[in-house]
């Protein structure tokens, strides 16, 4: 496939900061393009899994089993797209991911990464972030830190806030 | 009631600035009205017909006077000087300028209050029984897991975008008063032989346009796992319901579409990971959340007292009507619950102005501890008023029509905004609820009638549950036209049913001939005592289309 169709995100949050995005994204199915290291469909990953230069991307309507978790769990990355910022199965995704199958790389979002949606995809797990090209940074890096407190356990705190004030409670 | 720590309010302030942030985005053109839609609906704010609407969360229906005195404040400052209290519990702003909801939400924000998930595609205002611990039928006060599914499901990180609305409505009652078989997710507690602590898990159940009862998932949940349970249901939904079409998106159309069992299987396969979990409930965590629900510090009330108020019931026939139709018992002798009626013919069904409101607050205060309940049929509660006491209460009632007599009676329609005001609506419901309280407003046929639901929507999002009404109005649009279909039969409660519709829809002007005409079919045929819902189970629809149609 000719190269041209790859897709390079100009905004990369990576662990809260702006990054340089080393990797290229296809959404190509039938075809490896020749860049590296670049995210590819799952399929076309899985058929090419050795290349440690390719990560796969997962849609949205992803089944994210036992068997699929395994394999994913040597991949360098695993990205799951938003092809729509409405549509919330990825979070889904990136929990079960990270909290179930213990996956330990980076889990990026991409497609509609709209930066209201940045705060949730952090406490999901996500820890790279490829922002949709007419998103602003500043926008995007205030809207991650909007709150400081939050009553559910994610990934990032792992205590319900109920759970919390009882400890301090206790400790008191 | 439940009382905000350090929290708590930081997380409404950080809300609020977090909202002001998006606001500012969009009114400088950064954040487009498509995207900035979800966004403000989760933070309760609609465009609607002529005006931005805001909704108030005021969760499971309770309310201080403080903070109902700030409701009024802001209905003065940045509204049209009046609410709207909806059958979720919640109250609605009419007319506020879409610029000055962050300031509404800054305020609210100081009294404890906010708007957050009161739309949108999310978890929803849990509701519940208006009477919460205050019933003498209720097995566990539903509040204190109210306030912890309230908790759980605030700005909940993985449920902010399902493929639907999502609502949760809990039940600790023998009888059901909070319509738990119409909700996405009712629970019911109850205890089992050995006296412990069960919920009961319903599913897929709604009204809108595809009303259905909901399934039973789980009997009997040990309630140590109702949030890890509840998040396995809810990311089943968020997986697997339909996002392809946003009228078969909500979870009874899955539930449906699987089946029960299979819809089970998902779930428990999906809980088995998440059981005893960081979030699973402790008896420690349980209790902290009761500790906001004490008893108030109520005083003894004489036998004396008692047989006196007993007495003027027996001799003041506007008294005992009050009484009989708006009072409720109380799970402590000599003290009882009164229903503010909200229905009366000069104001739209759930309207409250800011000085009734300010009255209100000022009449919890002085009659029931400084709290007060919204209820599901649009009407507010004190909870807890001594005997000795209610004559006085009613006297100050009458003075601000809220006195009505006509609790649970045909006048006491449940009725949405429809098309005077909401941009969904089809038709007007407002018109239609105060042609028919004109026209039956005779208290002693009320009466003879007993209990009737009637309830209007304009339009078959169904937020006037006409469905579960026992007579059902329904605003339909046909070709540019408004035209109401009706329907009978329908049920909120335990024995919970939907209307069946009579037949072809009807003119406006002809709604309350037609009622009439239903009514007396009834009055006919009921055989002593019978219920309406009763006499229709029994006879069928038959003889009401006859009627109607002749």
């Amino acid at each position: 496939m000719p190269d041209t169709q790859l897709e390079h995100t100009q905004t990369l949050i990576k662990l809260g900061q702006p990054e340089q995005d080393e990797w290229a994204l296809s959404r190509v199915e039938e075809a490896l393009p020749k860049r590296r290291p670049v995210i590819v469909p799952l399929a076309l990953w899985q058929a090419n899994a050795e290349d440690p230069q390719l990560a796969p991307w997962l849609a949205s309507d992803t089944l994210l089993d036992d068997e699929l978790a395994k394999t994913l769990a040597k991949a360098p990355l695993v990205a799951i797209d938003f092809p729509a910022f409405t549509d919330g199965r990825g979070y889904s995704l990136a929990r079960l991911l990270r909290e179930r199958y213990g996956y330990q790389a980076e889990v990026r979002a991409i497609g509609d990464v709209l930066v209201d949606q940045l705060y949730y995809m952090s406490r999901c797990g996500f820890d790279a972030l490829a922002l949709r090209d007419d998103q602003h940074l500043d926008d995007a890096l205030r809207a991650l830190g909007a709150f400081s407190v939050s009553y559910q356990p994610g990934v990032d705190v792992q205590e319900a806030l109920f759970e919390r004030r009882l400890r301090e409670a206790n400790s008191a | 009631m439940y009382r905000y720590d350090t929290y708590d309010q930081t997380l409404v302030d950080e809300r609020v600035d977090q909202f002001r942030d998006q606001m500012a985005r969009h009114l400088a053109g950064r954040l487009p009205e498509e995207e900035f839609r979800p966004l403000r609906l989760q933070n309760g704010l609609y465009i609607q017909k002529h005006a931005p609407m805001l909704r108030i969360a005021i969760p499971y229906g309770m309310l201080s006077s403080t903070q109902l005195r700030t409701l009024g404040d802001i209905t003065r400052r940045y509204d049209r000087g009046y609410g709207h209290f909806t059958t979720r519990q919640n109250l609605q702003l009419n007319w506020p300028a879409l610029e000055d909801v962050p300031e509404i939400l800054a305020d609210l924000a100081k009294v404890q209050m906010h708007a957050i998930q009161t739309s949108g595609n999310c978890i929803r205002n849990t509701t519940s029984d208006q009477f919460a611990g205050i019933a003498g039928d209720e097995v566990e006060d539903p509040r204190p897991w109210c306030e912890l599914i309230r908790q759980w499901s605030t700005l909940h990180p993985e449920f902010a975008f399902l493929p639907r609305k999502f609502k949760i409505a809990v039940s600790g009652a023998a009888e059901d008063r909070a319509a738990i078989q119409v909700h996405d997710i009712g629970l019911r507690l109850w205890h089992d032989s050995d006296g412990s602590l069960k919920v009961k898990v319903l599913a897929g159940g709604g009204l809108g346009r595809t009303p259905m009862i909901g399934d039973v998932v789980r009997e009997d949940l040990p309630w140590q796992h109702l949030l890890t349970y509840l998040e396995a249901c809810v990311r089943v939904y968020n997986q697997f319901g339909r996002r392809d079409n946003k009228f078969k998106a909500r979870i009874k159309i899955l539930v449906k579409a699987l089946g029960i069992e299979e819809f089970r299987r998902r779930v428990d396969a999906e809980w088995a990971h998440l059981k005893d979990g960081p979030q699973t409930l402790t008896q420690a965590a349980v209790d902290s959340a009761r500790a906001h629900f004490i008893e108030p510090e109520r005083r003894a009330v004489s036998g004396q007292a008692i047989a006196a108020f007993e007495a003027l019931r027996g001799e003041n026939r506007a008294f005992a009507r009050f009484v009989t139709n708006n009072v409720c018992d109380h799970k402590v002798a000599g003290y009882k619950a009164v229903t503010l009626s909200l229905k009366r013919r000069e104001h739209a069904p759930g309207d409250v102005t800011a000085d009734q409101m300010d009255a209100v607050a000022d009449l919890a205060e002085r009659y029931s501890f400084g709290e007060l309940r919204v209820t599901h049929e649009q009407n507010l509660v004190l909870s807890d008023v001594p005997v000795d006491q209610l004559e006085a209460l009613w006297q100050e009632l009458e003075a601000l029509g809220m006195a009505n007599p006509t609790v649970g009676t045909l006048n006491d329609i449940i009725c949405c905004p429809g098309g005077d005001y909401c941009g969904l609506a089809n038709a007007v419901s407002i018109p239609i609820a105060q042609a028919l309280q004109e026209r039956f407003e005779d208290l002693d046929f009320l009466y003879d009638l007993g209990p009737l639901d009637l309830n209007i929507s304009g339009c078959m999002n169904a937020c006037g549950h006409h469905h579960v009404g026992h007579i059902g109005i329904l605003g339909v649009d046909k070709k540019g036209e408004e035209y109401y279909q009706i329907s009978i039969g329908g049920n909120a409660t335990d024995d919970a049913s939907l209307g069946k519709i009579l037949g072809p829809s009807f003119y406006r002007e002809d709604v309350p001939e037609v009622v009439d005409k239903v009514l007396k079919v009834y009055v006919e045929q009921r055989h002593d005592d019978e219920r309406f819902l009763d006499t229709y189970r029994r006879i069928g629809l038959k003889p009401f289309k006859e009627r109607v149609y002749a």
